[in-house]
């Protein structure tokens, strides 16, 4: 049953619940917690317990906690709570480059089970055969997704994992005696910019391709980069603008050729699953953010992780330990001759990992290439929507299709309007939706980025667009409303001033009575 | 088993007739087609071996389950094993607030419709800040790792110097991290310690110090469990070289130890994880930040600093980025070291736990550690062939047990504690090859009196046993 009629936008007010902050709820004397009591015969054989600090080791005043009766802490998180857009309550497309997709329930009952939650990273390995079986299987299924032959799951994020890539290529080349000659890592414009910054800090000059008119990376730009001096490549494919390099394998040629290795950003792999891999375009190393993909939950800015891999060539050099399985028992192997060490502590974040597992084991193989073809059919059909919006467009690639999101821009609704993309954010606010622009700098004018994923329905897509097409409507007639907005959010226009000046800006409440003058 | 037109619940918009209408409505025939920019050549022609799916959701539950089953908990078992991961409480409203679907999978929306997760983060910043007596906290990073391997590259970049000196009794995971965290912009100097004491060797630190030291990185407590009380000598020699006092911390300790700012630390780490977070096999890790608000500490960070403003109308706070521009997403290679998702949503819980427990939890709950962990290393210290604590100082939570003059292996002891249902202390003799056969216990206030005697016990007899071998 189909409707030809357009989809009604919401009439959506947000939470407001002008909730003070928590230091404001202070009132002396009031207890949220208490304390497990000491048993008296152990009072009695070791007196105090605090006696035994030496003076000067001793806090002279209590930590200037805020006192709160238990109640009144819940109700205050969870008022804050209802201050949030979490994925599960909004169509929540408009995050491009994130991937935010729907994180089963089931999964969190399975995190949240003891088994997982009570378990210490150092308990020996025949106790936690379950744990290690579960990160042996993702780093097997790793393999068969990438084409790549073995997985560190000890990334906490995608960063981490792009700085463990630089780190490998760098020991690589240490190895061969060719890491002081090899001094510069190449990425692109349209790549995280972590794939620059994660490189520098292992000393490399960052190289960075800007796009050609296609808005793909210049092969040319790359050709002319490339030299002795090159340690590698790090790249996204598709880049945050949704186009697919179709030149990636030469790509990699070319700084093969020329002594570098290959390190493949998929952080968001979703459009192609099953399609295109790694191995196929010659990248010696990989990672898969686990929080994206592959249905972890973003947890306002993480626990995540970024599971790495690399080719046999490489195995020796990934971080340790590595979780092995000998036929009859899995372990932990710390037996990696040129490991560049640690990136994270212990073996990674493994209710990340069982989320995981348990979504690709709900999908399976065939499922998980239903789930790029659907995220890709999802992002070309709002694609064609947002085509036809006025004041929208989106740069390159014309009358080309995208794979899993686009970057557009309202360059054109600007200069007409005068109606920037943070204008527009903000009003769809008004509507229960995020709408993120772009990473910086912005080298498309006025970016937004959507990136629907497979997990919304048709319905939803069209009441997202029903959204922006307010919104447009609003920017052509009346821009000073879209100006102001929001006005059904939590707060309203935030004075952003402040936080670039030393004198003005607060990180903690301490910080703003002293520099604010205000009584608490 | 692959049924074509097969519907997933995860998955909407794969009913056929959806499909069909959103093709038409793109103009294409079939979704192969908008895959046209992938060339033949880079196509994955094969098939991903993966199990087959379990689609019901109830089979899935069993088949996970039937996995974990093979894991046996700190729950199950009596657990003495810390080492940077360490068994506290966690409230039941800790678990509550990080289960809920508005923070868990929030992400990156503005602080308009994302007020809260500014706000909550803004909140454990200045809890934080409180605990550790300083003005500026960041939001979380991954761990303890990477925040110490981070504020060891603040303090060379804040100098312009290029080494850092750190103790020999360092964990040796961290210094793995650091060494690879550092390498090769800074270089690691190692600083030797008092075998008796385990302090740190003052003399030999004075003697490696240089105008090229950026700082000296020290946890308190050390990762072998004792406290370093030289703290503010430490700091006196560092600042009188014109370097940096960098310390690591476990903020639970700090309810009665003297926060590390009071005793000259310029930058403070550490990890919260014990402030609410379960020990998830090593995965409810978050790392902090700490420091006074200057301009030339805070300029600094990679992280997200989240900072409380007006908004347009009276008396509401607003939030935002402090110095945005500082950041990797601000400007990419130009910013400093790199961000990304790291650990917000423990950040969140720290908060909460710091909230419930106020200043006299924190105040009880040190004391309760210090009195159970005494009253462990008293007992311990009865059984004849152990020596403990190893070091002649004063402790926290965790000591080291020394059992070289036992005639085992802390392998072969732990091995026997397991068929005791205990988890024995974490073997060191790897790690620390010099101390031989010793071990680290942790003895926070989730032991009882019971759990400690239980312990006690077990072990007198697995040694009893093990002298009567030939």
């Amino acid at each position: 049953m189909t409707t030809a009629k357009k989809t009604k936008v919401r009439k959506f007010h947000q939470a407001k619940w002008d909730e003070p902050i928590i230091f404001e709820l202070n009132t002396k004397g009031e207890r949220g917690l208490l304390v497990p009591e000491v048993e008296q015969e152990i009072e009695d054989r070791v007196g105090d317990g605090v006696s035994a600090l030496p003076s000067h080791m001793i806090r002279q005043e209590p930590p200037a906690l805020p006192e709160i009766s238990q109640m009144r802490v819940l109700k205050h998180y969870l008022r804050l709570s209802q201050h949030c857009l979490g994925a599960d309550f909004n169509v929540d497309i408009g995050q491009g480059t994130c991937t935010i997709k729907y994180n089963p329930k089931i999964n969190e009952v399975l995190a949240s089970s003891p088994k997982v939650t009570e378990l210490h990273p150092s308990q020996d390995d025949s106790t936690v055969q379950g744990a290690l079986e579960i990160m042996y299987k993702i780093d097997t299924f790793l393999r068969e997704i990438s084409g790549l032959d073995y997985f560190s799951l000890q990334p906490g994020g995608g960063s981490a994992a792009i700085l463990a890539m630089a780190s490998i290529i760098q020991a690589y080349h240490e190895y061969r005696r060719e890491a002081e000659q090899r001094d510069e890592i190449i990425t692109t414009i349209f790549s995280h910019p972590s794939d620059a910054a994660a490189a520098a800090v292992k000393g490399y000059k960052i190289i960075t391709l800007y796009q050609n008119e296609d808005g793909l990376p210049d092969m040319e730009a790359l050709k002319a980069a490339v030299s002795e001096r090159t340690a590698g490549l790090l790249i996204t494919n598709p880049e945050d603008t949704g186009i697919f390099n179709p030149h990636i394998k030469e790509f990699n040629r070319i700084v093969h050729e020329a002594g570098g290795l290959c390190g493949y950003d998929q952080a968001n792999a979703n459009g192609i699953l099953g399609m295109t891999r790694a191995k196929e375009a010659d990248f010696d190393m990989c990672f898969f953010n686990l929080h994206k993909t592959f249905a972890s939950p973003h947890g306002c800015g993480g626990p995540g992780l970024g599971a790495l891999g690399a080719t046999s060539a490489l195995r020796d050099y990934l971080p340790v330990p590595l979780v092995d399985f000998d036929g009859s028992r899995y372990f932990l192997n710390y037996e990696l001759p040129h490991t560049i060490g640690k990136v994270r502590g212990f073996q990674g974040v493994f209710p990340v990992m069982l989320r995981a597992y348990a979504w690709i084991m709900s999908l399976g193989a065939e499922g998980l290439k239903e789930v790029a073809r659907v995220a890709v059919l999802n992002n070309n059909y709002i694609l064609t929507k947002i085509k036809k919006l006025r004041g929208a467009e989106a740069p390159y690639a014309t009358g080309r299709h995208r794979i899993e999101q686009v970057r557009y821009s309202w360059e054109k609704l600007y200069r007409e309007t005068g109606v920037t993309t943070e204008d527009i954010t903000l009003r769809l606010a008004d509507f229960g939706f995020h709408l993120w622009s772009s990473h910086h700098p912005f080298v498309v004018p006025e970016p937004f980025t959507i990136e629907p994923t497979e997990s919304y329905s048709k319905a939803e897509l069209d009441e997202y667009f029903s959204g922006l097409e307010q919104v447009v409507e609003e920017a052509y007639s009346d821009p000073e409303k879209v100006k102001n907005a929001p006005y059904n959010s939590v707060v309203h226009r935030i004075d952003h001033s402040t936080l670039d000046d030393p004198e003005k800006w607060a990180i903690t409440w301490r910080a703003y009575l002293k520099k604010h003058g205000e009584k608490s | 088993m692959s049924k074509k037109n097969f519907v997933h619940p995860y998955i909407p918009n794969s009913v056929p007739e959806v499909k069909t209408a959103m093709l038409q409505e793109i103009g294409i025939s079939d979704i192969g087609e908008l895959y046209a920019d992938i060339p033949e050549t880079l196509r994955f022609e094969g098939e991903m071996k993966l199990p087959e799916p379990i689609h019901s959701e109830y089979a899935l539950k069993r088949h996970v389950e039937k996995i974990l089953e093979k894991n046996r908990t700190c729950s199950e078992n009596i657990n003495f094993l810390g080492g940077g991961c360490w068994q506290h409480y966690v409230p039941a409203i800790c678990d509550e607030i990080n289960g809920r679907s508005e923070f868990l999978t929030a992400y990156a929306g503005e602080p308009y419709e994302d007020h809260g997760r500014f706000q909550s983060l803004f909140e454990y910043e200045s809890l934080m800040g409180e605990l550790l007596d300083m003005d500026v906290v960041n939001v979380p990073t991954y761990d303890w790792y990477q925040a110490c391997s981070t504020a060891v590259r603040m303090s060379g970049r804040i100098t312009g110097r290029e080494e850092i000196l750190i103790p020999d009794t360092i964990s040796p995971d961290r210094l793995a991290m650091i060494k690879n965290y550092c390498h090769p912009v800074m270089r690691i100097t190692m600083v030797s310690y008092d075998p008796e004491t385990g302090l740190m060797d003052l003399n030999d630190f004075k003697a490696k110090i240089s105008d090229h030291t950026a700082g000296v990185y020290f946890e308190n407590p050390t990762y072998l469990g004792f406290i370093e009380e030289q703290g503010q000598a430490i700091s006196d020699i560092v600042h009188a070289a014109g370097a940096l006092s960098v310390v690591g911390v476990d903020p639970i300790s700090l309810g009665l130890i003297r926060p590390p700012s009071q005793y000259g630390a310029d930058i403070v780490c550490g990890d919260i994880q014990g402030l609410g977070m379960h020990l998830n096999y090593g995965g409810g890790h978050a790392g902090f930040i700490a420091s006074r608000d200057e301009e030339k500490f805070v300029m600094e960070y990679p992280s997200r600093l989240f900072g409380i403003t007006k908004t347009s109308v009276e008396g509401e706070y607003g939030f935002g980025d402090v110095a945005y521009d500082r950041t990797s997403f601000g400007v990419r290679e130009k910013g400093k070291e790199f961000v990304g998702t790291h650990s917000a949503l423990w950040g969140i819980t720290a908060g909460v736990y710091l909230s419930l427990m106020g200043p006299q939890g924190m105040q009880e709950l040190n004391q309760v550690i210090l009195q159970k962990s005494q009253y462990a290393v008293q007992r311990l210290s009865e059984i004849p062939g152990i020596k403990v604590p190893r070091f002649k100082s004063v402790h926290f939570k965790e000591f080291v047990v020394d059992f070289n003059q036992t005639g085992l292996s802390v392998r072969e002891i732990n091995q026997t504690l397991r068929q005791h249902r205990i988890f024995g202390g974490k073997d060191l003799s790897h790690e620390f090859p010099d101390l031989g056969q010793c071990a680290l216990y942790c003895v926070t206030e989730i032991h009882s009196q019971e759990d400690i005697d239980t312990m006690i016990t077990a072990l007198q007899k697995c040694l009893q046993k093990g002298k009567k071998k030939p």
